[in-house]
């Protein structure tokens, strides 16, 4: 009988570092194309709505980097965790943190507030995430905590205290006893970069972050120290390396970021802290991440790639009658090809006759 | 007093969807496979539970339904990671996020569907006794048969040959290699099995916990079901002792509003989350005590033949 074999190639592929994640959209793309066929859609059409729709026009690729600027700047701080074999799933939790702090510091805005309150929104967001992640950096450091459940906990804890906050002491005494704060003050809103475009200033902050994680990770000794202890604890202690360091370093940094990104996020789109703010960019970052190879220009690629796929779900919405979680199904698709596309990377597929 | 009761009735139900995933994931552990992919099996696994007892009226086709959903998933993964030697933590995550996206996205016309009318279960004789009949004798035959299927997993692991195997296969795969067992295949059954359960945990969830379907209806139980392995010290009797503790710790807020503590629901709503959290820093915090009860290759990939 012939059968397909994997053999181990005597060193990783770097052709299918890169075409793996080529290959597993590929394979999303044609698996969504089935998808849509079962579902009584016409194929060619959902794709368009999730391919060609986010950027066919100026509006829409200013709504599609919109969406981009969060998931961009949550993986950048994965990356450096993931780097480092600190497994933080917990971004959203971060997230939602960094959107509440901002959200105090929005509220104390009042008319007479002046412009230098956007700065201390953006602390204030970096500030909650810190915080967040630093939970999960203390019970990993003092207490040997796995960080996987400890920071996926956190993300449901994170949750609860939103809604607490929206239900009960911020809610909005003029807003029809809706779960909502009031809307904050237009001097908090974050500098958007043109007129016409939702796009903000969160962006370049995002894009700066990127460069600036390339210069961290392969241009300095401490983005060394960081990546080295994850691939090899050993190597890392014979060089004098601290893994505790790396380990709070990771978290506070991924938290930083992802408290940024829930600061960007209540401050600019939406404009008042409400149940609907989690979107789920903590757990699309993950994957943001992982397609992009933990690479920050890589990353960039990916975020957009991931934007695409929320922008397409709302569509599909309004304009297939298909369920906006469309959006999850697609991620995880492309989460799970990636996977096994990766294989390559180590092995080469080989036809072997027989079994011996 | 009889608050009491019904407390305690309400914290082995809640106990119960929490043990028989936390036994399920003990089973894949002990052969030395980690699968994070718990929540999105068991939200799958709910789904297809009760879609299938709103079609069929029957709730054990409903069961079967779920933990036929928890053992594919389970199958897809295992593949992933036996064959393909994928990483087993991001495999399990990328199959929570599918779960979560595909359950929702599947189960939207089901939000508003009802089940047939639920049953009330009664032991006779034994259910009629004051305080302790409505505590323990009232529930679903799921309940007792999982603390029975406890028991023989302790029988199996621990006092038969196929159980050694299993805990070889997690402990020092070469060895059980060495000696002819085929390693890849039976921590295939291993996962499976484990998906297997989460599975019948969901189903349980959506069919006669809740009894409904929402989306992301699971809420974490899941992850705390994977907590729960580590809180045991992969032990299935601790395991079990641990669910119906969080159980507990679910329905006390149920309870402490019932008895009108006047807290905010989020700040109970939480505790399932902090106890997690609470009691995963308590266990861990000596790294050796871990170690010894950890089976030895948990997490690691293995390459037969090198």
């Amino acid at each position: 009988m012939l059968e397909l074999k994997l053999e181990a190639r005597p060193q990783p592929s770097r052709f299918w570092s890169y075409g793996s994640p080529l290959l597993a959209l590929a394979l999303t793309t044609a698996l969504g194309a089935v998808l849509f066929a079962l579902l009584g859609k016409n194929p060619v059409q959902g794709l368009l709505v999730f391919f060609w729709e986010p950027v066919k026009s100026g509006y829409a690729l200013g709504e599609l980097m919109v969406k981009a600027t969060p998931l961009l700047l949550i993986a950048l701080g994965l990356a450096v965790c993931f780097r480092s074999n600190v497994w933080n799933i917990g971004a959203e939790g971060q997230f939602i943190i960094g959107a509440v702090f901002a959200s105090g510091m929005a509220l104390l805005a009042d008319r007479d507030t002046g412009r230098w309150i956007v700065p201390l929104i953006l602390l204030a967001g970096v500030a909650g995430g810190m915080v967040w992640a630093g939970l999960t950096a203390v019970l990993r450091d003092r207490f040997n905590a796995n960080e996987i459940l400890v920071s996926l906990m956190l993300v449901y804890v994170a949750d609860m205290v939103l809604n607490y906050l929206v239900y009960g002491p911020w809610k909005d005494p003029m807003g029809y006893n809706f779960p909502q704060t009031k809307t904050f003050e237009l001097v908090t809103q974050i500098p958007r970069l043109m007129p016409g475009s939702r796009v903000s200033i969160g962006l370049l902050l995002a894009l700066l972050g990127a460069g600036a994680l390339w210069l961290f990770l392969f241009r300095t000794r401490a983005g060394l120290a960081q990546q080295v202890g994850g691939l090899a604890p050993a190597a890392a202690r014979y060089a004098g390396f601290s893994s505790r360091r790396a380990l709070w370093t990771a978290l506070l940094v991924s938290g930083a970021a992802a408290g940024l990104a829930g600061a960007l996020e209540v401050a600019g789109p939406i404009g008042q802290l409400t149940p609907y703010v989690p979107a789920g960019y903590g757990f699309a970052a993950i994957i943001v991440a992982f397609v992009g190879r933990l690479h920050p220009v890589a990353m960039v690629f990916s975020a957009v790639l991931l934007s695409m796929f929320y922008i397409g779900g709302e569509l599909a919405q309004s304009r297939l009658g298909l369920p906006k979680s469309i959006t999850g199904v697609f991620q995880g698709l492309l989460l799970f090809t990636l996977l096994a596309c990766d294989t390559l990377i180590n092995y080469r597929l080989r036809r072997s006759a027989g079994s011996h | 007093m009889e608050s009491y009761a019904l407390l305690l009735a309400a914290t082995l139900n809640a106990g119960t969807v929490l043990a028989i995933a936390a036994l399920g994931l003990l089973i894949n552990e002990k052969a030395g496979v980690v699968n994070l992919g718990a929540e999105g099996m068991m939200l799958c696994a709910a789904l297809a539970g009760f879609a299938t007892v709103v079609h069929s009226g029957s709730d054990w086709l409903g069961f079967a339904a779920g933990m036929g959903a928890g053992a594919l998933l389970a199958a897809l993964f295992g593949v992933l990671v036996i064959w393909l030697n994928t990483n087993q933590y991001a495999t399990g995550l990328a199959l929570s996020l599918f779960g979560l996206g595909f359950s929702a996205f599947a189960g939207i016309g089901y939000v508003q569907a009802k089940l047939p009318e639920r049953v009330q279960h009664h032991i006779p004789w034994l259910g009629d006794i004051p305080w302790l009949g409505p505590a323990l004798f009232r529930q679903h035959p799921l309940v007792y048969a999982t603390m029975l299927f406890c028991a023989a997993l302790i029988w199996w692991l621990y006092r038969t040959r196929a159980g050694l195997v299993l805990r070889s296969v997690g402990e020092s795969p070469e060895s059980a290699h060495a000696l002819g067992y085929p390693v890849r295949r039976i921590r295939l059954l291993a996962v499976v099995t484990g998906g297997a359960l989460c599975g019948l945990s969901g189903a349980y969830l959506s069919v006669v916990y809740t009894p409904l379907w929402v989306e992301g209806m699971v809420a974490g139980k899941g992850w705390i079901a994977l907590a729960l392995t580590t809180f045991a010290t992969w032990r299935p009797s601790r395991a079990l002792l641990g669910a119906y503790l969080f159980g507990g710790v679910t329905m006390l807020q149920f309870h402490l509003q019932s008895v009108g503590v006047d807290v905010p629901s989020q700040w109970m709503t939480m505790l399932p989350y902090l106890a997690t959290i609470l009691v995963l820093a308590l266990i861990s915090r000596n790294p050796a005590w871990i170690r010894i009860n950890k089976p030895a290759s948990l997490g690691r990939p293995f390459h037969p033949g090198a």
